[in-house]
């Protein structure tokens, strides 16, 4: 995906252009052809693709919000003798729904003043944090051709190490909130780096590696959770360490009401840093080229195996930044071993809808954060059940995972067959992923 | 069934994969395609079995035309395909394997395998195959494998048969029996296309050989042809290629490769001992048929293999042993043989490309930073130094046609200070127009004073650019022999034999 998405772009334009010239009669160069090209230009690109799935996720979610609607079943019951309920109750059903949903994720238009109303918007934002950290780092592996699906394990441990430095060492407050997040992005990208190092020297499959590594982390950090001495909050019996220092957590950016903390900006910069970094850094071009032709990066000088641990250190240090998020800016009070709260599995959709460029990461992490914080506003005004929510998530990853099925019912044209070859290998790569057990996402530490 | 090809032609972008091919096949006769990889062999066994259309052409089977939409057509009109890598399911049995796609079924989906057993067992019994039907593929030789492939092939009813480099993966008691095979297949009446390069068996088997090169068919020869003749037929008799160049001029530079040996992970031997010497101003070319060593021994100059004994100098410095990236450094220019694979990144622009092994340095780095006026301007130039056709410096080098792909990695590597240039194939599948052009540019770089090495699988090429050439066959150095040569004794030497002797024969 990514990386070669300029080249079917390319060709579709050159395709759709061939035949149309020769009838509009040298036209060439003009408007209409300019436009056609431009038009064809976009609609091949990935970016059309991720903006159908998200209508086809949200026609189909309303399906869903209508069929599970109590209103709607009942009014179902009598359609015969009165049609008319049935598609007044479907309207009430979703429009109330993606009302909340706006509500709850962007404006509440419903609160008393302009800064309760904006709240949802800092609350989807701080939802979105983590992702965009994660989903950068996942998308890094992508363009270099490493499937990382270990971002729950590398936060977790992240998440471990950036709390044990926050809630233990006493430090200034500035010093004592960076060696925090240092320590968190070490240990992210140390944890990748494993898989990194496995793969690069044995060539063991960074997929199975970094899934085993998951269940490592997970089982580690509630043993050190359980383990009094270690994580564990000192007089308590529970799984989850003491609240973090003052000097060591993340300062709200717009103030205590909103939620909104440091790591947003942190993650902003992150997101400009890694565009530089894969399109105007040599590091970047050499990750680009051995993920897109390994073989030509070998014969071009590129040590193969040093590039690949690289790739894995620096998309695990920012795996490591979210987790470090998670612990020093969301849950400050202590946390327990569901702290990654499927951001590390939600970081590869994140990265797949952003078609692992960092902006486009950047809208599908406040995509995914404006469901988050939208879908409890779903439930709360609407009792719609968050499943739901989870259903449409869910759903524009399906769709994003079938290009083909979104280009056809949008009537998109299809990317050229020959260029796109060396695409082929990734894709099926992200269809695994999708196969790939996602937990269902521990939603009650975002909560 | 007779079987004739008429003017078929096969393009692929620019490059005519099949020119203009004409071919008849009869009954009972084995008719040998015989040329070098990428001769366009293959690519005429696939329009044949319907897995590419030709542009133009057509196909008959016993004077009527044929139009296939897929293998599937093909199969049904009665075409059957040995291929090179068996179509085989390793863990299904033989009798599997070959009802696999026209299964009989008795009541109720069930398999009706004795079916299958009894079929295996009469085509076996008929050409006195021994296979067991109930034995699982994967645990008999390859060999026997083979024997499975063509009775599925049978099975279908086939009455042509395309072996399409059966021998390559054979032993040679395999080969012998697979001839035996062969012959009786055709004493039964069926029609056989055997594709290969490799001439003993040719002259074994064949009925009529037709040599196809670059494309197109360029010579037919009777079974009773020397060796010489058909290795001077496969790799080119006609001279239609002429480099301009003088005698060479010798610089104090040098490539000293002494007891090379190059081993695969398992130990096979694919160089060995291999010592020669190139001068400053001098191309060599290391001429052979393909699978010889020479691609090992390229590699092994790169630094790209890993199991490397001996010692390679350039100008006093030692090679092996070193990184990829050192050896560029030392001033190794490479164009590798398949530049879709090794030599480009299909995705990346031209631009992109023409840097993709200098992207740490000045000017296209400073301090880890990409400078993109500097790769730009860089790309522009070379665009027109080498007349490059592309749309422009941002398109997907991969999007170009195969001549200006192998433009771009000449550009990149001539563009560079070299002390030594490697060129494998440096015009393998490249069109005629860009041919000329690589040919001058290489010939330019061996005037500048810097040792050449070029890979070549045709003999017009070889003698047209080599001042000396060295020829392998079966990873050892047969002979170096000045390019003037008689071709048909470097012919024979392609066939192991040695210079002295070749020279007798020949």
């Amino acid at each position: 995906m990514s990386a070669s998405q300029s080249a079917p772009a390319g060709d579709a334009a050159e395709r759709t252009v061939a035949p149309t010239s020769p009838d509009s009669g040298g036209a060439d160069g003009g408007p209409d052809h300019r436009w056609r090209e431009a038009i064809a230009r976009v609609t091949s690109g990935g970016w059309a693709v991720a903006v159908g799935a998200v209508i086809l996720a949200v026609v189909a979610g309303s399906i869903m919000i209508a069929v599970t609607d109590p209103e709607v079943q009942k009014a179902a019951g009598y359609f015969f003798s009165r049609p008319g309920d049935l598609l007044s109750a479907v309207g009430d059903a979703v429009g109330g729904a993606y009302s909340a949903l706006f509500r709850g994720a962007i404006y509440n238009y419903n609160a008393d003043t302009f800064e309760k109303a904006i709240r949802p918007l800092t609350q989807s934002l701080t939802y979105a944090t983590p992702l965009i950290l994660a989903g950068l780092g996942i998308a890094i592996g992508f363009r270099s051709g490493m499937f990382n699906i270990g971002g729950q394990g590398q936060m977790l441990m992240s998440a471990a190490a950036a709390g044990w430095v926050g809630f233990s060492f006493d430090l200034p407050a500035g010093l004592h909130l960076f060696v925090a997040v240092a320590a968190g992005v070490v240990a992210g990208a140390l944890w990748a780096g494993i898989a990194g190092v496995l793969k690069a020297t044995t060539g063991a499959h960074e997929v199975i590696v970094t899934i085993m590594l998951n269940y490592i982390a997970f089982y580690l950090l509630s043993y050190l959770l359980a383990t009094p001495g270690l994580l564990q909050a000192p007089g308590s019996a529970n799984p989850k360490t003491p609240p973090m220092a003052g000097s060591a957590v993340l300062p709200r950016i717009f103030g205590p009401q909103y939620p909104l903390h440091l790591g947003f900006l942190l993650a902003l910069v992150a997101v400009v840093l890694v565009w530089w970094l894969l399109n105007r850094s040599s590091l970047g071009f050499r990750f680009r080229m051995i993920g897109e032709n390994q073989y030509a990066g070998r014969v071009a000088g590129v040590n193969v195996s040093r590039t690949i641990v690289g790739s894995m250190l620096v998309g695990g240090a920012l795996v490591g930044a979210a987790g470090a998020t998670q612990v020093l800016g969301l849950i400050t009070n202590g946390f327990g071993s569901d702290i990654d709260a499927g951001v590390g599995f939600d970081a590869i959709t994140v990265a797949l809808l952003g078609s692992s460029q960092p902006v486009g990461v950047f809208f599908a992490s406040l995509l995914f954060g404006a469901f988050k914080a939208g879908g409890s506003a779903m439930q709360a005004a609407e009792g719609i059940p968050i499943e739901i929510v989870l259903v449409v998530q869910s759903l524009i990853v399906l769709f994003i995972a079938a290009p083909p099925l979104v280009r056809a019912i949008f009537r998109l044209p299809q990317p050229d067959k020959h260029s796109s070859g060396r695409k082929k290998p990734r894709e099926s790569k992200a269809a695994a992923a999708m196969a790939a057990p996602t937990t269902p996402t521990a939603d009650g530490a975002a909560r | 069934m007779r079987l004739e090809l008429r003017g078929i032609t096969k393009r692929f972008g620019s490059l005519v994969a099949n020119d203009h091919i004409d071919l008849v096949v009869e009954p009972g006769e084995i008719h040998c395609l015989l040329g070098e990889n990428g001769a366009g062999k293959s690519t005429l066994m696939n329009v044949l079995y319907g897995l590419y259309t030709a542009d133009e052409g057509e196909i008959l089977l016993d004077d009527e035309v044929q139009s296939f939409s897929g293998p599937g057509d093909a199969m049904a009109a009665g075409i059957g395909m040995v291929h090179q890598h068996f179509m085989l399911i390793p863990v299904f049995t033989v009798a599997e394997n070959v009802m696999l796609g026209h299964e009989q079924t008795r009541g109720g989906g069930r398999l009706d395998l004795e079916a299958g057993r009894a079929k295996v067992r009469e085509i076996a019994d008929r050409f006195g195959f021994h296979v067991d039907p109930d034995a699982v593929v994967e645990e008999l030789p390859v060999g026997v494998q083979q024997r499975v492939e063509i009775i599925k092939a049978l099975s279908r009813d086939a009455k042509v048969l395309v072996f399409d480099e059966p021998t390559a993966v054979l032993t040679p008691q395999e080969t012998d029996e697979l001839m035996a095979i062969m012959r009786q297949l055709k004493s039964e009446g069926v029609a056989i296309v055997f594709i290969t390069h490799k001439l003993r068996e040719v002259r074994e088997v064949a009925d009529r050989i037709t040599v196809v090169r670059r494309g197109a068919i360029v010579g037919e020869a009777s079974p009773g042809a020397s060796d010489a003749e058909l290795a001077a037929l496969m790799v080119g008799r006609a001279v239609e290629l002429t480099v301009r160049k003088d005698a060479p001029t010798y610089s104090e530079s040098a490539l000293v490769v002494k007891d090379l040996e190059v081993s695969d992970a398992r130990g096979t031997v694919l160089v060995d001992d291999v010592s020669f010497t190139v001068r400053g101003g001098e191309v060599l070319v290391v001429a052979g048929v393909q699978g010889n060593g020479q691609t090992e021994l390229a590699e092994a100059l790169a630094g790209l293999q890993p199991n490397v004994r001996g010692s390679i100098t350039l100008d006093g410095q030692e090679l092996v042993g070193r990184s990829v990236r050192q050896i560029i450094d030392a001033g190794l220019g490479f164009v590798p043989e398949d530049r879709g694979v090794d030599g480009l990144v299909g995705s990346f622009t031209v631009a992109e490309n023409l840097m993709l092994n200098r992207a740490d340095e000045a000017p296209f780095a400073k301090l880890g930073m990409l400078q993109l006026k500097a790769r730009d301007q860089f790309a522009r130039d070379k665009v027109d130094e080498f007349d490059i056709r592309t749309q422009g410096i941002d398109v997907p080098a991969g999007r170009l046609s195969g001549g200006n792909q192998q433009k771009v990695v000449l550009a990149r590597e001539l563009s560079r200070e070299l002390r030594l240039l490697v060129a494998a194939q440096p015009t393998r599948g490249v069109d005629v127009g860009s041919i000329e052009f690589i040919h001058k540019r290489i010939v330019e770089t061996r005037d500048a004073g810097i040792p050449v090495i070029v890979l070549a699988t045709e003999l017009d090429e070889a003698v047209a650019l080599g001042d000396r050439i060295l020829v392998m066959y079966r990873g050892r150095v047969v002979g170096i022999v000045p390019s003037t040569t008689p071709r048909d004794v470097i012919g024979l030497m392609m066939a192991g034999i040695a210079p002295d002797d070749a020279g007798e024969a020949a």
